[in-house]
């Protein structure tokens, strides 16, 4: 016994100490929770983070204000286009510049594609944690051609590279329209099929319903965002509240829950999901002719101050600060990122559940790693 | 004499008797001979079996999941589980330092001996048989009980906490099964009269028991199909695995050839399980007969050797249990207990009332 505490596997209250990560399978990334267990449940969490740090904040501040943009499709690596968007969108408040309206258009479009290709992956891994193989591959066929357009219109299908100060970098493709409708009409046609085999499952219910309940005054004292916090009750969608580029001019309904447990959070997203898809129908027929760029100088310095835009990723809010000293490159950048804050709940929310729950409750936060460590 | 041979292979085993008994006289040796023949020859169709079960796997979840699967090593991609086995014989058996080095190497030892072992009363056709024990229901249960024991064994040796906590849910999960299991065979017991498999398919000459026996049979047969699956480890109720929680559970540990026994062992077990609810609910190598139909169609059924009839009811179960492994989400540990303590216990009690009060007063056809 004194063996077993010394070596750290038991606690002297006889909690068995668990490492899950920093490789494991459902931690999505290298997060390391040490895990103390009574049996299988859980008593106390604690997640260790840092193994993915690459400093993109420091690394920013020798970076021009053009360059530093692409440091961010690596944070939130699911959502580049939007992390984009966000710096883009402070350099153009710190300008006092707007981006021309086809620019705002494609902008909120492709925003758009990349919620729902965000959201189909995460659909696709809740199953997998949740024990359900299948589903990766459906929601896969689908993201793939969510992708495809990615890489004809910017030329890359992950870490995509497109928003620039202004605009965007260049014209789009002339298939881009023809084929964001396919791909609109094939995901539509697929609603019933994901319903059918998770969402109306007898086990999914069971292992979801009531499960990592997050109250909306928790929510709000962590600073949870997005579907998340949504899930909870609280709104907090930036695209309602604080709308940029084209989203105050499409209609849109935002998705809100009062059942707090990784059910709602699913429920949430699957109907997200539906909300893109309208969006992108509302805009992809009305681009605006004109320039896809606002002229800007080559060298681009902002004015002294300090700058703050935030934007609504598929995790949650995205908020860029930014202080200028009048240089080439920024003074001080920092991120607010969505899954620090998502992530400081989990402790919170998975205690007194089992293990095959903190899987659970892990997949529907929908925790991207490299953006809580940047 | 041609269709004489296809209905009963005794006249095989009969043919190869006499003709080694020109070589061998000695009775004791004969015997001691045909054992070796028979276990080796039972070796070799297990592990072509499990081939053949590992490619039907990987073909049947690529089918459910849109894709193609295994298609490139051989036709068909029928070697490509033999590339695969090849790969796991070269790879280096690592035993971790801290484990228990002698129960790290026997578990997996005592896993595939327990599924084999559980092969013995099995009829594969007619007269077709390794041995007829007059207790074969009873010993398939007892043996297959004993996996739980290389399980447990496996998690606690690798010094591993997942596997350990693996080999805990595994512990608990068998052993709770094993009674539901066990009372959804006694409904045929009770039927039937007899606990030897080959009196329990002869029973069924003229109907199988699913359909012989009215709604409690079908009700036992599907609470058969639940509980040994939760039984075989197979998802939803992989859980002594639960790659996404305990990452690999009992067998993280394992490599080589010694993590290449367990699913030779989870094999054998599902082709076991599959023939037993087929011998048992579906008559084994019966052929289909439509009671008072045209006798032509009878006729033909006959003409369908029995064999054929065994495989093919055993291979749609094994389908059916692939099925689920690859459309279900994986059950939680407590409502995996729940199932079997709240909701089948209770079901496969009464239903044991009503089939002993059917046998009794004669209800059945």
């Amino acid at each position: 016994m004194r063996g077993l505490i010394e070596e750290n596997i038991i606690t002297e209250d006889g909690e068995f100490i668990l490492n899950i990560g920093p490789q494991h399978p459902s931690t999505h990334g290298v997060l390391h929770l040490k895990v103390w267990l009574d049996g299988e449940t859980i008593k106390k969490i604690e997640p260790h983070i840092g193994y993915i740090h690459r400093s993109i904040e420091k690394m920013s501040e020798r970076l021009s204000y053009r360059n530093f943009i692409f440091a961010t499709s690596r944070m939130d690596y699911l959502a580049a286009h939007i992390n984009n968007e966000a710096c883009a969108l402070t350099i153009e408040k710190a300008l006092q510049i707007e981006a021309t309206p086809r620019a705002k258009f494609v902008r909120t479009i492709l925003s758009e594609l990349t919620r729902l290709a965000s959201h189909q992956l995460w659909w696709g891994c809740t199953g997998l944690d949740l024990g359900a193989v299948t589903p990766f591959f459906y929601a896969f066929r689908e993201r793939e051609a969510i992708m495809a357009i990615m890489e004809e219109t910017c030329g890359a299908r992950l870490t995509q590279n497109f928003m620039v100060p202004g605009g965007i970098m260049t014209d789009i493709h002339p298939n881009f329209q023809q084929r964001t409708k396919d791909i609109l009409e094939q995901i539509k046609g697929k609603y019933k099929e994901y319903d059918d085999i998770m969402s109306g499952n007898v086990i999914f219910e069971n292992r979801t319903k009531g499960v990592g309940y997050l109250s909306k005054e928790d929510a709000i004292s962590f600073g949870v965002t997005g579907p998340t916090a949504r899930a909870s009750g609280v709104s907090c969608d930036i695209r309602k509240w604080n709308p940029y580029s084209a989203y105050d001019q499409v209609e849109f309904d935002e998705i809100l829950s009062n059942g707090g447990d990784c059910y709602a959070r699913y429920q949430v997203r699957m109907k997200e999901m539906r909300q893109s898809v309208s969006i992108i129908e509302q805009l992809i027929d009305n681009i605006p002719e004109g320039d896809f760029q606002e002229k800007t100088k080559m060298v681009i310095k902002l004015p002294k101050g300090e700058y703050y835009q935030r934007v609504e990723t598929p995790r949650g809010e995205l908020g860029v600060y930014l202080v200028s000293d009048g240089s080439a490159n920024p003074y001080r950048i920092k991120y607010r990122s969505p899954n620090f804050s998502n992530l400081s709940v989990l402790p919170a929310i998975a205690k007194g559940y089992k293990i095959g729950d903190l899987v659970a409750i892990m997949a529907t936060i929908d925790l991207v790693i490299p953006d809580i460590d940047r | 004499m041609n269709t004489i041979f296809l209905y009963s292979l005794a006249g095989l085993a009969t043919l190869i008797h006499n003709w080694l008994g020109k070589f061998i006289s000695s009775e004791l040796g004969l015997h001691i001979l045909e054992l070796a023949i028979i276990g080796l020859s039972l070796i070799v169709f297990l592990v072509l079996l499990c081939f053949f079960l590992g490619y039907m796997e990987r073909r049947v979840a690529a089918f459910m999941e849109i894709r193609l699967g295994p298609n490139r090593v051989g036709p068909q991609g029928t070697l490509q589980i033999v590339a695969d086995t090849v790969k796991l014989l070269f790879k280096e058996g690592l035993t971790p330092n801290s484990s228990d080095k002698f129960l790290f190497n026997l578990a997996p030892f005592i896993m595939v001996i327990a599924s084999m072992m559980a092969i013995a009363p099995i009829a594969f056709a007619k007269d077709f048989q390794i041995y007829d024990i007059n207790i074969g229901v009873l010993y398939v249960s007892a043996i297959s009980s004993i996996s739980v024991l290389g399980i447990l064994m496996a998690g606690w040796s690798s010094n591993n906490k997942y596997s350990l906590l693996g080999a805990m849910r595994s512990g608990a999960q068998i052993v709770s099964y094993e009674l539901s299991v066990g009372l959804s065979l006694i409904s045929i017991v009770i039927l039937s009269g007899s606990l030897s498999l080959g009196d329990i398919v002869l029973s069924q000459q003229n109907g199988w028991w699913l359909f012989k026996g009215h709604i409690p049979i079908l009700i036992s047969f599907v609470i058969f199909i639940i509980a040994s699956t939760a039984e075989i480890n197979r998802a939803p109720f992989d859980l002594a695995e639960a790659d996404q929680e305990l990452t690999g559970g009992f067998n993280t540990e394992y490599s080589g050839m010694k993590f290449a026994m367990f699913l030779l062992s989870e094999y054998i077990n599902l082709f076991i399980v599959s023939a037993i609810a087929a011998t048992l609910f579906l008559g084994g190598w019966m052929p289909f007969h439509i009671g008072g139909g045209p006798s032509s169609f009878n006729h033909i059924m006959d003409l369908i050797p029995s064999s054929i009839w065994f495989l093919g009811k055993t291979f749609t179960i094994i389908f059916i249990i692939m099925w689920f492994r690859w459309t279900f989400p994986r059950l939680r540990v407590d409502q995996l207990l729940n199932l079997e303590w709240k909701y089948l216990l209770p079901i496969s009690m009464v239903n044991i009332i009503i089939v002993t009060l059917i046998a009794i007063m004669g209800w059945h056809f």
